[in-house]
């Protein structure tokens, strides 16, 4: 049979280039733990306790800790399916040689986000070990965080890598960080939901990393609730949404 | 010559035999129309070729067979598929050579063979073993750990006519194979073509060389903004648009057009270029000494047999660069 699940061969393509580049995995690592260490603790010993848009009083850094979590898997996810995918979707056109071949563009697109999924689950791990360690895991449901974290993951890859197709030029990158700054400072990450007015608040329930740091809070913390699970369900749908408007822009940027 | 096929133009009876059939087959780029409704048939085992000049709309008729570009309208079936509805199984079945060189400037030399195999389905062992005899054939074998982005210009078109053979291709597609190779690289090409050719694998051809064209095609048809000015051998295209032998008249000037009038009605038709004035004559002794015999002296005179080039000046009114 022709062309099963090629996008194989793509992941195996960014295997084989990264380990000429592995010195470049530290840089997507580092952010969220020097947030966790610096804002979590410093400002922690400072802050004293929380209290959870679900009521449970734990302390600052550990209130951030599963935010910080969230964040290192959509960092993880975004650096490889936006500026590294540009890259190759411009520059080095790889993708125009692989779809010479039998792969289809679905298979680009998923063996990327798939390859962002491995990087950024890395990431999150080697994150979830630190925070672990430093005793931020409360309970045993943390054990679905690195799951969870993939599905975050997700989510962003597959936004971003089809928002990356709109773009022409390195100057719209500006646009990415534009994005992804405001989820980072406003998605409860640092402050519980409730601080905010209800207009805003609403505005906050949309953005994407809001719902991965509602699970990661919920799964490290042991306050498990149903709302997880709409969380859960719209961070697949972007997902599939973004897999879905990515396949289709790659195919009409490339087979023309 | 031997290559050559009969001049006589047989045009294919048995539908069997066609590999590739194109009606009306027409490529636009919004109101741009690169390819304009052209009809083409290749057999199976044949050596085809498009001629013509830049912007002619070679490479966007290669890509519509490569399946990786839609036809806009018209008909094309290649291994009687269409490409819109099968053009995985297509792509599964052809050699892309693109004109562009487009590597894999992260991987090496070989990495770049064994991830593009694996995706026509090869397995890893099978991978490497096609990957290190076309290195061989590539000679390319002693680079084959080098990255690509120290390869000369010339090694990476080799590594991407290897790369597009990984497959053990039925048909063959070469965009201007041979650009940026240097003589001895070309005929070794030449050379690999012949014997894949024997071994029974179709090849279609883009060049604007009209020795490689000569050398390579059975059957080829000259391409000129969009469409095709003329179809058959390369023989028998030189039988049909220009004479036997051509007298090439160089004087010692700026501009020829001047000495043209002169010349008039010595052999049987002239083609006046910015730097010679070409003289189509079936026997270009005769024509030399007919110039002399009017008592003129140019710089040059050069006698040679028709050529591709011949019939596409006279074709299209135009030299094809190089
Ligand atoms: N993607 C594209 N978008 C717009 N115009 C295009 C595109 N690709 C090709 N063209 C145009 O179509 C025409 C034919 O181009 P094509 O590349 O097919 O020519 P060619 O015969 O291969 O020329 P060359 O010998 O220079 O390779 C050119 O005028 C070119 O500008
Ligand atoms: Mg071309």
């Amino acid at each position: 049979m022709v062309g099963y699940a090629l996008w194989r061969f793509v992941l195996l393509r960014d295997v084989l280039a990264f380990r000429r580049m592995w010195w470049l995995f530290a840089s997507g690592f580092a952010e969220p733990v020097f947030y966790l260490f610096s804002i979590g603790i410093g400002l922690g010993a400072l802050v004293q306790d929380v209290t959870t848009d679900h009521g449970l009083v734990v302390s600052y850094a550990a209130f951030v800790a599963p935010a910080m979590l969230a964040t290192s898997a959509m960092n993880g996810s975004i650096a490889d399916t936006t500026y590294n995918f540009f890259a190759k979707l411009k520059f080095s056109k790889t993708y125009d040689t692989m779809l010479a071949t039998p792969a289809r563009p679905w298979d680009v697109a998923i063996g990327e986000i798939l390859w962002s999924l491995i990087r950024g689950g890395i990431y999150s791990a080697i994150f979830f070990f630190v925070a672990l360690a430093m005793g931020f895991v409360r309970s045993w449901w943390a054990i679905l965080a690195i799951p969870a974290c993939l599905l975050i993951g997700a989510a962003f890859a597959g936004v971003g890598m089809w928002a990356t197709t709109y773009m022409t030029s390195w100057k719209h990158f500006e646009f990415v960080t534009l994005a992804i700054q405001p989820m980072f400072l406003f998605s409860a990450t640092f402050f519980p939901l409730a601080v905010y007015p209800e207009a805003l608040q609403w505005l906050v329930k949309l953005m994407p990393l809001y719902h991965g740091v509602e699970i990661q809070r919920g799964l490290m913390l042991g306050d498990v609730h149903w709302g997880l699970l709409g969380s859960s369900f719209y961070l697949l749908a972007l997902a599939a949404v973004g897999l879905w408007g990515a396949s289709r822009r790659i195919s009409t940027l490339l087979l023309t | 010559m031997c290559r050559r096929r009969s001049p006589a133009l047989t045009l294919p009876t048995v539908t069997d035999d066609l590999l590739l059939t194109a009606r009306d087959l027409t490529k636009k780029f919004g109101d741009f129309t690169a390819v304009d409704s052209i009809d083409v048939e290749v057999r199976k085992g044949e050596a085809f070729g498009f001629l013509g000049p830049n912007g002619a709309g070679k490479s966007s008729t290669m890509r519509m067979i490569a399946s990786v570009s839609p036809v806009t309208s018209g008909e094309l079936r290649i291994f009687g598929l269409d490409p819109a509805v099968d053009g995985q199984q297509i792509r599964a079945r052809i050699g892309n050579c693109p004109q562009k060189d487009l590597l894999d400037e992260e991987l090496s030399v070989e990495e770049n063979l064994w991830v593009y195999g694996r995706f026509f389905g090869l397995s890893r062992a099978e991978v490497r073993q096609r990957a290190s005899e076309l290195l061989e054939f590539a000679q390319l074998s002693e680079r084959h750990a080098d990255k690509v982005e120290h390869l000369s210009g010339g090694m990476k078109r080799r590594l991407v006519i290897a790369r597009s053979l990984i497959n053990n291709p039925e048909l063959l597609l070469l965009d201007e194979p041979t650009t940026g190779l240097d003589p001895q690289a070309r005929h070794v090409l030449w050379d690999r073509l012949f014997r894949l050719k024997r071994q029974g694998v179709t090849l279609i051809i883009t060049t604007h060389y009209m020795d490689e064209a000569e050398q390579l095609c059975d059957r080829l048809v000259v391409m000129d903004k969009g469409r095709i000015a003329a179809e058959g051998s390369p023989r028998d295209l030189i039988d049909r648009y220009s004479t036997r032998e051509v007298v090439e008249v160089r004087f010692d000037t700026d501009e020829h057009a001047p000495h043209a009038a002169p010349l008039e009605g010595i052999g049987e038709r002239m083609e006046v270029l910015p730097d010679r004035i070409l003289l189509y004559a079936d026997n270009g002794d005769a024509a030399t000494a007919a110039i002399a015999q009017r008592g003129i002296h140019p710089l040059s005179t050069l006698v040679r047999r028709s050529t591709l080039e011949d019939v596409f000046l006279h074709l299209t009114g135009r030299t094809l660069v190089d």
